[in-house]
Order: C-alpha cells, then sequence, then structure tokens
C-alpha cells in the first residue's frame, strides 16, 4: 500500500505555466497542491508547461505541501510526456481528468510505472486519483475507485463537464449535484479511499462558498478542490472540527473507556445516547483536529 | 567615519556639530536653544493682508538668492503650489535656493529644471521619488539632498538646523487675515500639520488658497497671528489627486496573510491591553491589519486608546464603531479621513507632537505599536525605506524612524520576494531606520523577531505565528531570488540620510551608469 493517510481539506489547481505562482504556492498553506497541465495551460504552451512541472518538482521545496499534477487525457497526445515530466520530478500522485472506466485508470498505471522504472522511482510510490466528469463516470465510480488498489489514494467529481452532459444547470443549492455527490461519495467509502468535491467557481462569493463547504463536509468529503489561494483558509475552517466536536469526541471517548471498564455497553454523553458504534467518528474527529494542529491531546 | 549601524559617513558631513548615528535614544536629554523667526510686526489695522498674486508676494516676501523656501506634501499627488511658486521664482530669476519640504512626489516634477538650472540648489525632505528621485541620484542637485523623516524635520525646524526663510502654505480655505484651515473648500486636506513648525518659526508665512472665507476661518491649523500674506490662486491642487476615495482593501492572499500575521503578533505581545495604542500605514497588509484587530478587539472586549498618523477609512470606521477611543491626526489619506477630521475626538496633531524627538515628549513615545513597510531588512533588522534596490531614489522615511523608535513593538511587514529582488538580505542598500528600533518583520514566508526581544519571543512560542530567524529569511529569499549582485556606485554622494536626532545615519551615493534622460526636462 503506497496511498498515504493524511489530511486533504484543500487541493488548490495551480496553472503550471505561471513560475510566479508555483514558485511559492506552499506560503498559502494548502493540504494539496495540483500542478495543472491540462485546461489552465494554453494549447500552445502544453511543453513549456511541463518543462516548468519538472524544474518545480526539482527546485522548490514545498514544505510537506502534498503535490499532484492533473495530466492532460488519456485519450490526447500529451500524457505520456506528462506523466514521465512529473514521475521524473518526483511527483507525489497522478490526477487523471475525465476518467470513465476501470480500465483508463489501469491504462495510466501502466504508464506510470514504467516512467518508475525509467527514472528510478520504486514501482508503486506514485499515487494516483480520478477525476470523475460524466455520467458514464459516475455509474462506474466504484470500478474506477477499486481499479487499482496500490495507487488510488481518491476520486473527485467534476461538475462543469457533469453538468453540461446531464443538460443540467449549476444551481446555488446543488441539487443537480446531489446523486453525482452521493454515488461518488458511496464509491469512495465503498473502496475504502477519499472523496473530493468540485471547484467553486464564484471566487468572491465567500458566503455561498462557505454554505457549499458546509453540504459537502456535511455529507462527508474528505476536501475540496479550490481554484483561489483565498479559498484555502476558509476550506480549512469550515473543514475543521469545531471546538465543541472536538470536547464532544474527547468526552465519548473518554465515556465509552470508563463503560467498557465498568461493563456498561450504552451510556449519555453530554445529553446523548452514545454507543460502541460512535467511537470510530470520535476518532475520526480527533485525527483530523490533530492533522490541522488545532488538537494536542492524547487520545488519538 | 563609520558609525554605529556600520555605514561609512566621509568626514566632510560631520562637521559644525554634525554627528554621525551612535544609537536611537543617544541625544536623550539633550540641551539646546530653540530657534526663533524674524518677524514683523502689524500694528497698524492693515485690513487685510491679501496680495494678488504669487508674483506680488515673492517681491513682497523680499525673496533671494541663496534663501530657503518651505512646502508641505498634504495636497500630496494633487499638489499645484510648489509648482505654481516655483514657475514664478523661475521667472524672477532666483538662484540658490534651498526647498525644505516635507515630501516630494511626482506633482512636484516642476523641481527637475529649476534643479538643473541652479535655481534650486539644496533640498531638504522625506520623500524623494519619481522624477525628482532620479534628478537628485544622478547627482544634478549642488549640494547633497538632506533626507529627513517627519519628526526629524519638525526638530531641525525647531532647533535651528533649518532657517525657513519664506514658507508657502497651500491651504484649503484662509481667511483674509490667514487663519487657514485644511477643510471647506475645494481641495481639502483636512488636515495642515506638517505646515505648523513652517508658519512658526519661518520668517515670512505666506499662505496660498482657492478659497478665501470669512473670518474667524475657526478651527484654524494655522493662525493668522503667524502668517504674513494671503494669496488667492484658481486652485491649489487636483483634489481627485489629494484625497482618494476608498483606498482599495487588498484581495491578495498573501498580503491578507501577512496582514493576518502583524494583527496575531500584536495580539500575542503582551501589550494588547484595554487603552492600547497603534499606528498603521497605507500600503496593502498594513491597511488589512485593521480588520483582523478588530476581530480580537471584539472577542477580547479590548478598546484601542488612541490610532494615530495617516488616517484612512479603515481606522475612521474603527472610531466611528467604537473600537478605537481618539484618533490623532497627522495626515488624511482619503475622503473619509477628510470628513472626520475636527469632527469630536478626531485630532490634527503637529509634524512635532506627532514624532519630533526633541520636545518634551512627542507622541510617537506613546505607541504601543507601530506597522510599517520596507524596500529592504537586513540581518541586523536594519530598514531601507529610501533607495531603491538599484540604488535610486524612490521613497520616504516619513514616520518611519520616529515611530519604530517610539513605540513598544514596531513590526515590519514585507514581501520576502518583490519580482525577483530579496526584500531580506545581508546589507541594506541604505539604512532609514536602524535595526535596534526594529522588533518583528513580517514576511509572507515567517515571521522574525529581534533577538533582542526576548520577551517577545516567548509570549510568541506556544503561538501558531511562523517563526524563523532573519537569517532563514535571508536564506529562504536568497534561494528563491539569488543572492544580489552589489550595486555600484560612484564615489558622489548625492544625499544625506540624516536620523531623527539630526545625526548621520548613511549617505547616498550615486549610483554608476545611471542613465538619466533628458525626457523629464523636455516636458517643461
Amino acid at each position: 500500500m503506497t496511498v498515504i493517510n493524511r489530511i486533504r481539506r484543500s487541493m488548490i489547481f495551480l496553472n503550471t505555466q505561471r513560475a510566479a505562482l508555483v514558485k511559492d504556492a506552499f506560503v498559502y498553506k494548502p493540504d494539496c497542491v495540483i500542478l495543472d497541465l491540462e485546461d489552465a495551460v494554453a494549447a500552445g504552451e502544453k511543453d513549456s508547461a511541463r518543462i516548468q512541472l519538472y524544474q518545480t518538482l526539482k527546485n522548490v521545496d514545498y514544505q510537506g505541501v502534498e503535490r499532484w499534477v492533473r495530466v492532460n487525457a488519456l485519450d490526447s497526445d500529451l500524457i505520456n510526456e506528462d506523466i514521465r515530466a512529473a514521475v521524473a520530478g518526483g511527483i507525489d500522485g497522478i490526477r487523471l481528468p475525465k476518467t470513465e472506466t476501470a480500465a483508463e485508470i489501469q491504462a495510466v498505471a501502466k504508464k506510470i510505472e514504467a516512467a518508475e522504472k525509467e527514472f528510478g522511482k520504486k514501482v508503486g510510490s506514485t499515487m494516483m486519483m480520478a477525476a470523475i466528469e460524466s455520467p458514464l463516470g459516475i455509474m462506474n465510480a466504484y470500478e474506477i475507485a477499486t481499479a487499482d488498489k496500490s495507487r488510488m489514494m481518491g476520486i473527485a467529481l467534476s461538475a462543469g463537464d457533469f453538468t453540461r452532459t446531464m443538460h443540467a444547470k449549476r444551481t446555488v443549492a446543488g441539487t443537480e449535484l446531489f446523486v453525482a455527490r452521493s454515488q461518488l461519495l458511496m464509491a469512495a467509502r465503498a473502496a475504502g479511499i477519499m472523496a473530493f468535491d468540485t471547484v467553486y467557481t464564484d471566487t468572491d462569493n465567500e458566503p455561498g462558498f462557505k454554505k457549499e463547504l458546509q453540504l459537502i463536509k456535511d455529507m462527508g468529503f474528505d476536501g475540496k478542490s479550490c481554484i483561489n489561494p483565498k479559498q484555502i483558509g476558509v476550506t480549512h475552517e469550515v473543514f475543521n472540527p469545531t471546538v465543541q466536536e472536538i470536547a464532544h469526541a474527547e468526552h465519548i471517548l473518554e465515556a465509552v473507556q470508563n463503560s467498557k471498564d465498568n461493563g456498561v455497553g450504552v451510556l449519555t454523553v453530554d445529553g446523548k445516547m452514545v454507543d460502541i458504534a460512535w467511537v470510530e467518528g470520535s476518532q475520526r474527529t480527533l485525527k483530523l483536529a490533530k492533522a490541522a494542529g488545532i488538537y494536542k491531546g492524547a487520545l488519538v | 567615519m563609520i558609525n554605529q549601524v556600520g555605514r561609512d559617513i566621509p568626514d566632510v558631513y560631520l562637521k559644525d556639530g554634525v554627528e554621525p548615528f551612535q544609537g536611537i535614544y543617544y541625544r536623550d536629554d539633550y540641551e539646546y536653544t530653540k530657534a526663533a523667526p524674524t518677524v514683523h510686526a502689524y500694528v497698524k489695522p492693515n485690513g487685510d493682508k491679501l496680495v494678488d498674486s504669487i508674483h506680488d508676494v515673492l517681491i513682497k516676501s523680499g525673496l533671494k538668492d541663496g534663501m530657503t523656501i518651505s512646502f508641505h506634501h498634504h495636497l500630496r499627488d494633487g499638489d499645484f503650489v510648489v509648482n505654481l511658486v516655483m514657475k514664478e521664482i523661475h521667472k524672477l530669476g532666483i538662484k540658490n535656493l534651498t526647498v525644505c519640504a516635507s515630501s516630494l512626489g511626482r506633482a512636484h516634477n516642476y523641481l527637475v529644471p529649476c534643479i538643473e538650472d541652479g535655481t534650486v540648489t539644496g533640498i531638504s525632505t522625506s520623500g524623494i521619488r519619481d522624477e525628482i528621485g532620479e534628478v537628485i541620484s544622478a547627482g544634478k542637485l549642488k549640494h547633497p539632498a538632506i533626507i529627513r523623516s517627519h519628526g526629524g524635520r519638525a526638530r531641525a525646524i525647531e532647533d535651528g538646523s533649518v532657517k525657513i526663510d519664506v514658507a508657502f502654505i497651500g491651504a484649503s480655505t484662509s481667511d483674509a487675515y490667514g487663519n487657514a484651515s485644511g477643510k471647506g473648500g475645494q481641495s481639502d486636506t483636512g488636515v495642515l500639520s506638517y505646515a505648523d513648525g513652517d508658519a512658526k518659526y519661518a520668517d515670512k508665512v505666506v499662505i496660498i488658497t482657492d478659497k478665501i472665507v470669512a473670518a474667524p476661518n475657526f478651527p484654524a491649523s494655522i493662525k493668522g497671528v503667524d502668517v504674513d500674506y494671503v494669496v488667492k490662486v484658481d486652485s491649489i491642487g487636483d483634489a481627485s489627486k489629494i484625497a482618494s476615495g476608498a483606498l482599495r482593501l487588498t484581495k491578495d492572499t498573501r498580503e491578507l496573510n501577512m496582514a493576518k500575521e502583524v494583527a496575531k503578533c500584536m495580539y500575542h505581545s503582551g501589550y494588547f491591553k484595554n487603552g492600547f495604542t497603534f499606528q498603521t500605514g497605507a500600503g496593502g497588509s498594513s491597511l488589512a491589519t485593521t480588520s483582523f484587530l478588530k476581530a480580537y478587539m471584539a472577542k477580547d472586549n479590548i478598546k484601542c486608546g488612541w490610532a494615530m498618523g495617516g488616517i484612512t477609512e479603515p481606522i475612521v470606521n474603527l472610531f466611528n464603531e467604537g473600537f478605537v477611543n481618539k484618533v490623532l491626526d497627522d495626515q488624511a489619506f482619503d475622503l473619509a479621513a477628510v470628513a472626520s477630521a475636527h469632527t469630536k475626538g478626531h485630532f490634527e496633531i503637529s509634524a512635532s507632537q506627532y514624532a519630533n524627538p526633541f520636545n518634551k515628549g512627542a507622541f510617537v513615545n506613546q505607541l504601543n505599536f507601530v506597522i510599517l513597510g520596507a524596500l529592504e531588512v537586513d540581518t541586523a533588522f536594519n530598514v531601507n525605506v529610501v533607495q531603491g534596490s538599484n540604488g535610486v531614489l524612490r521613497g520616504a522615511p516619513g514616520g518611519h524612524p520616529d515611530t519604530a523608535a517610539g513605540a513598544d513593538v514596531s513590526i515590519i511587514v514585507a514581501p520576502l520576494i518583490r519580482s525577483r529582488m530579496p526584500t531580506v538580505r545581508d546589507r541594506v542598500t541604505s539604512v532609514t531606520t536602524p535595526g535596534e528600533s526594529i522588533d518583528i518583520v513580517v514576511t509572507d514566508y515567517g515571521v522574525a523577531v529581534n533577538p533582542k526581544r526576548q520577551d517577545l519571543l516567548k509570549a510568541f512560542a506556544d503561538t501558531d505565528i511562523p517563526l524563523k530567524t532573519i537569517e532563514e529569511l535571508r536564506d529562504l529569499a536568497y534561494q528563491y531570488a539569488g543572492k544580489p549582485e552589489p550595486v555600484e556606485f560612484d564615489d558622489q554622494v548625492v544625499a544625506l540620510v540624516e536620523y531623527r536626532d539630526g545625526t548621520i545615519i548613511d549617505v547616498i551615493r550615486k549610483p554608476k551608469r545611471l542613465n538619466y534622460s533628458q525626457k523629464a526636462l523636455d516636458k517643461f
């Protein structure tokens, strides 16, 4: 298993063409960056962006921020070189856009393996994630999520193409995405990998962004794709457990431990009935809080 | 002679009592006799002091070769006064003048031909920017310019280092007897703080206004008892460039993140208590600090005793919302500040009250916090805000050295790298503010605390403030931008940087191969 378990609340897209942006985007303190070679890069700049990607990976210390690359689509003639440059540079993971089938993941995994061998990297050391952007992809989400158990870190919804092909309209409430989000999330959880929500494009609308973050957090997503540095802080703020959530989780773990010692199965914590099934959620809350640097206790 | 910040000051400039910089409190308790102007009494009731034109007032004032004239900079980039006066002086053929300005910028570029032809041979100012910066850097001014902080200028006037023969004071309104104000006209500046010393210490005082109002024009920033003549002109300035509309609050995440760290440093410093005092500038991160500060104040129910300085809309808003009890205003940066000036609790203070180290205690001495910018900071925490990294003059100390010396906690906020120039480096191109008076440097890559402030390091230890040493910040800057080659200079000294107490902290030489063109001259 090469997939690294870590906090991934925010994954920010960076246009790899822009040297000034990629040279130090870690100052914005995202959990992950996605160095984009696909849609953000002009058709005539693909080669220079790829060179920029390699130099950035080689020369910039991202100070613990996880580095992903969004390569061009599998049916493009660019993906082979994209993968070679990324693996040669020592990328943490590769995000495949427009994924519709498990076979595509396996095809990309082969290319990655070839590059790992070519550049002397440990085979299997490069993670993968899939962006699902179409109804077919959503229908196949579980197969995609389980297509390569050693590399697949997560799956992400990409709503732009999805709503277009669904003949749907983006709404504030997100009704048009509800099924897709639910199914993607269920596939990820069934496969035991992470789930990420689509970007929020109205970058000046912080209240709207916060509302969407709260929705996807409540649904169970692990994080969100961001397109502007100013979205990072807000994303972390919403995804971080609140002081009350942390306290409640601590109370549960302590109470369950005490009751176990006393041979009691069901108990009341902070006025709510609690049993052993709550332990995992509470541990997850405290682990997230610890990774976010807001919990210093010793219960996890 | 090498001074206390390691700068070589040529002996030729160390005469007539001028000393090299020897520490920020070297002249504490200094004893001196204040200067006094030679004035003419107005015993006979003359009716009014109105004079028809600038030409006529130049004749009446007795201005002649070799004298010193003064201007203030409250009209900022919209100023017409300096150029109106200099053009008339030019016509009269008066030469060899020294201009003592509180600051100079792009509105004052008519000084360029005056420098070229010897009309002006000496300048003392805070700001030297734009084409004036280029012409002085190129060594065209006969005598080295003297760069003075706002407090330093007030001191120099009061201790007699500068003797102003004729002060020209642009004012938004004046009555016929010279009671002048920054409010009520078509070109409002709100306050006239920097002209206060000029009016009290110059031999001749001329008010230039575009609106005469009925007497008494109270509250008067400049008192008629100090004024010799009043001239009405069509316009003293371009209102749109004097006080801008609301300064744009930054949306740049990098600047906002730095502002957040500044506010966090203030919060954890130990000085963030009810009644605390602060000053902040008008730069992106400085301005944004106010909103983060407000959140801390609301959280802990803390009120600011007074905020001082160049006043901006965010400060006025904090004042109106009750977060700031009083405003001490020496310069209005925007329309909100102009409108608020002289309303209840928003007081005008003079440059001397603000920052003069030689009076009996300026307000800077009572500052808890000041937030300042920097072009360069070195590993000894020395700051340069005057000279670009190419060696050309392009900035202003303003109140930088004054507030840094006075405040309990002085915070520099600046990006680690500008374009490809490292801000934090081994050695600043020239020293404006000595590191002895700088406590914290906040950058987008981390926060460095001056090791002499162990109290702050202790206070920040258990916080998430991203502490680094100043050397670590320098190394990061060099890692990304490379170590800059030192700029090469000729021997010619083009400007002296005077510390606020009158000692010389640095000299600025002419950069080698400075490509100064005639384009500036061609316009006139």
